[in-house]
């Protein structure tokens, strides 16, 4: 109890700790005021002038299609009739849902629809601060030789560093659940002010509560990784130099995919996996192939990366980094 | 006695591309409860390999270590709380004042925080205490070292060239330090090169080279056990010394010529010089052992006195010892 204390303490009390915070609440402060001034709450006469606005628009396009449709009949058994589709088959038929009154309508926040992209923000925001603080961490111990003076006290590496680790992991999911609570608090604010809480059923918080969950693992891996590569690097800068290396891999990765013919070469790229994990699934096209139908033109194969699949490797990657850097805590000598 | 700390066949060796290098070689020590023990070496004989080894730092290939009676590393943990160190130059994170950087090790050691002000009093950092360790200079960093160490009032002190960076009047608080410790029944290992102030300070020393144990014992036994082998010879006034040196020189005598007087290097028989010098009827006044310091012992065994003309390597060691003349 008394190293947990102890490096709470450390924690709390380190100057890159607060400034990587005080930039995080910066950020989310910037995005919570941008979404507030650029939204408003619509009212129903905006939204009758919106639905006239979208209703002549429509017939417009109605009549226009309609003159195009006697234009190409005209031009049947002449030479014009090269510049229609044979048979005036395929012209195009403006629908009443081609204008929907919405986007005729000043941007309004609508929480069901627009809060789940919020989570993402908070979430990539929140993994990128967890990387940073837990690679400096530990990086700033190893590099100091404050780790050496801790095990001089301490002789127990892997409760020594398993200590520091479950730690800022508890301090991370704090920050992140309390962070997570208020975002959700403002966020239905400015859609009751600047918008709409429509459809805000029960069901629909359940799943904004399991993206928050997901998201919530997201920081928690992030902050291990960073942990465990500065700490594999006795130094904070290896952890940043290792995620400088894997974009570079990625990149690499996705170069070779692409040049060997592989079908779906977005699969490999990290940053999809995220979405994946995040928005429950992501599709990705294979541009090369095509099933071609009249109606809708090329269909092309699609590969759908689930959340299950994204989370799953994802975990064993994080587990893979943080069980070797526990494993040459434990073996190697500390020079 | 009880020995506090005792080694035996402590091997440690590095691989590398280069080949193979044997930081420790078989290195054996004993501390006994209650000394002051310096325990001296070249740079690169094994000091700092054999400290960081017995603290847990270190992984040694074979041997054993015991601390106050119990087995390291296996039993570390629990001995832990009270053996004090410090190794090599003084590491602290930066940003953080003497003040916190101690209570932080109070906290993950157990330690009553209240003894934080305590040794920052004895060490003379109680003013400065609130300042960021990273505007110390490396004397204070060093005092912050030797308070850290402090901090759990250990029974076994050990303390890596804690004079690295202190002022003289630094050095001698260290040394009335060291003396008060050890009076009020701390044992502490000191490593250092001032060997000067180990004669001082330390009731035995041990010392390595090459990662082994040369010699060890009280600082009179060593002494005694490695006599300087040098006499100094004084003649009658108006007698040609260069001649009477160069009578010598011929048997084998290792002569150095001073202004009234000359030194003979490598007289394991004193008997012999004014036998030779007799026989050409020139008769010696004076002739006085010189008595070896810990210094002439140090180079002596470590074969690192500097040779002129010569640049040595770190790990280059001169075959000690070169036997004597006059046997």
């Amino acid at each position: 109890m008394s190293l947990a204390r102890a490096e709470t303490r450390r924690l709390y009390k380190r100057r890159f700790t607060k400034l990587v915070l005080l930039g995080v609440l910066l950020v989310l402060g910037a995005t919570v005021a941008g979404t507030w001034f650029s939204n408003e709450k619509v009212t129903p006469a905006q939204v009758a002038d919106a639905k006239a606005q979208a209703d002549r628009d429509y017939q417009t396009s109605l009549q226009s299609a309609q003159q195009d449709q006697q234009k190409c009949q005209a031009a049947q058994g002449t030479a014009d009739a090269a510049n229609w589709p044979p048979g005036c088959e395929g012209l195009y038929t403006p629908q009443p849902e081609d204008f929907n009154y919405v986007w005729y309508m000043p941007a309004s926040f609508e929480f069901v629809e627009e809060f789940p992209d919020m989570i993402s923000v908070l979430a990539v925001v929140l993994a990128a601060a967890a990387f940073l603080i837990g690679a400096s961490f530990v990086g700033a111990e190893w590099n100091s030789g404050g780790m050496m003076n801790l095990l001089l006290w301490r002789p127990q590496r892997l409760r020594v560093l398993g200590t520091k680790m479950f730690v800022f992991l508890g301090w991370l999911i704090s920050w992140t659940v309390v962070l997570t609570a208020v975002w959700a608090g403002v966020f239905r604010v400015i859609a009751e002010t600047r918008g709409s809480t429509e459809k805000l059923t029960s069901g629909a918080w359940q799943s904004i509560g399991l993206m928050g969950l997901r998201g919530l693992g997201m920081v928690v891996a992030a902050g291990a990784l960073g942990f465990a590569m500065a700490s594999l690097g006795r130094h904070t800068g290896m952890a940043l130099g290792a995620l400088i290396g894997l974009g570079a891999l990625q990149i690499g990765v996705y170069v070779m995919a692409q040049l060997a013919g592989l079908k779906y070469p977005e699969a490999y790229l990290a940053p999809l996996w995220g979405f994946a994990w995040l928005y429950k699934e992501f599709v990705v096209q294979d541009y090369n192939s095509c099933d071609f139908s009249t109606s809708s033109g090329c269909e092309y194969a699609t590969f759908t990366l689930t959340w299950q699949v994204a989370g799953i490797g994802m975990a064993i990657f994080a587990l893979l980094v943080v069980g070797t850097s526990m494993w040459t805590m434990r073996r190697r000598d500390i020079t | 006695m009880t020995a506090v700390l005792e080694i035996s066949g402590l091997r440690k060796t590095y691989r590398s591309r280069k080949g193979v290098r044997n930081a420790l070689d078989g290195f054996d020590m004993v501390v006994e409860a209650g000394q002051v023990h310096g325990f001296l070496g070249p740079n690169g004989s094994g000091k700092t390999t054999t400290l960081r080894t017995l603290l847990g730092l270190i992984k040694p290939n074979e041997g054993r270590m015991a601390v106050l009676g119990k087995e390291v590393p296996k039993h570390l943990p629990e001995v832990a709380r009270e053996v004090g160190a410090i190794v090599e130059s003084p590491q602290f994170f930066g940003n953080f004042s003497a003040e916190a950087t101690l209570s932080l090790l109070a906290d993950a050691g157990g330690v009553n925080r209240n003894r934080v002000v305590m040794v920052l009093d004895l060490v003379g950092l109680r003013d400065r205490a609130k300042e960021r360790v990273k505007t110390y200079s490396l004397g204070m960093k060093q005092r912050l070292a030797v308070a850290s160490a402090l901090l759990k009032e250990p029974k076994l002190l050990i303390l890596d060239e804690p004079a690295n960076g202190l002022d003289p009047g630094g050095i001698r608080e260290m040394r009335t330090l060291m003396r008060d410790l050890s009076a009020a029944g701390m044992t502490v290992l000191l490593s250092s090169h001032i060997l000067g102030e180990i004669q001082m300070i330390c009731d035995s020393v041990t010392i390595i080279s090459a990662g082994r144990r040369v010699t060890s014992g009280s600082v009179s036994e060593v002494l005694a056990r490695h006599k300087s082998g040098a006499v100094k010879v004084r003649l009658e006034a108006g007698v040609d010394m260069l001649g009477a040196a160069q009578v010598l020189r011929t048997a084998g005598a290792h002569v150095t010529l001073e202004t009234d007087h000359f030194v003979v290097g490598n007289a394991t028989n004193p008997a012999q010089i004014t036998k030779l010098l007799a026989e050409r009827q020139i008769y010696v006044t004076e002739l006085t052992p010189i008595a070896a310091d810990l210094e002439d012992v140090f180079l002596e065994l470590t074969g690192t006195a500097p040779v002129e003309g010569q640049n040595r390597q770190v790990d280059q060691v001169a075959t000690a010892g070169n036997g004597g003349w006059g046997q």
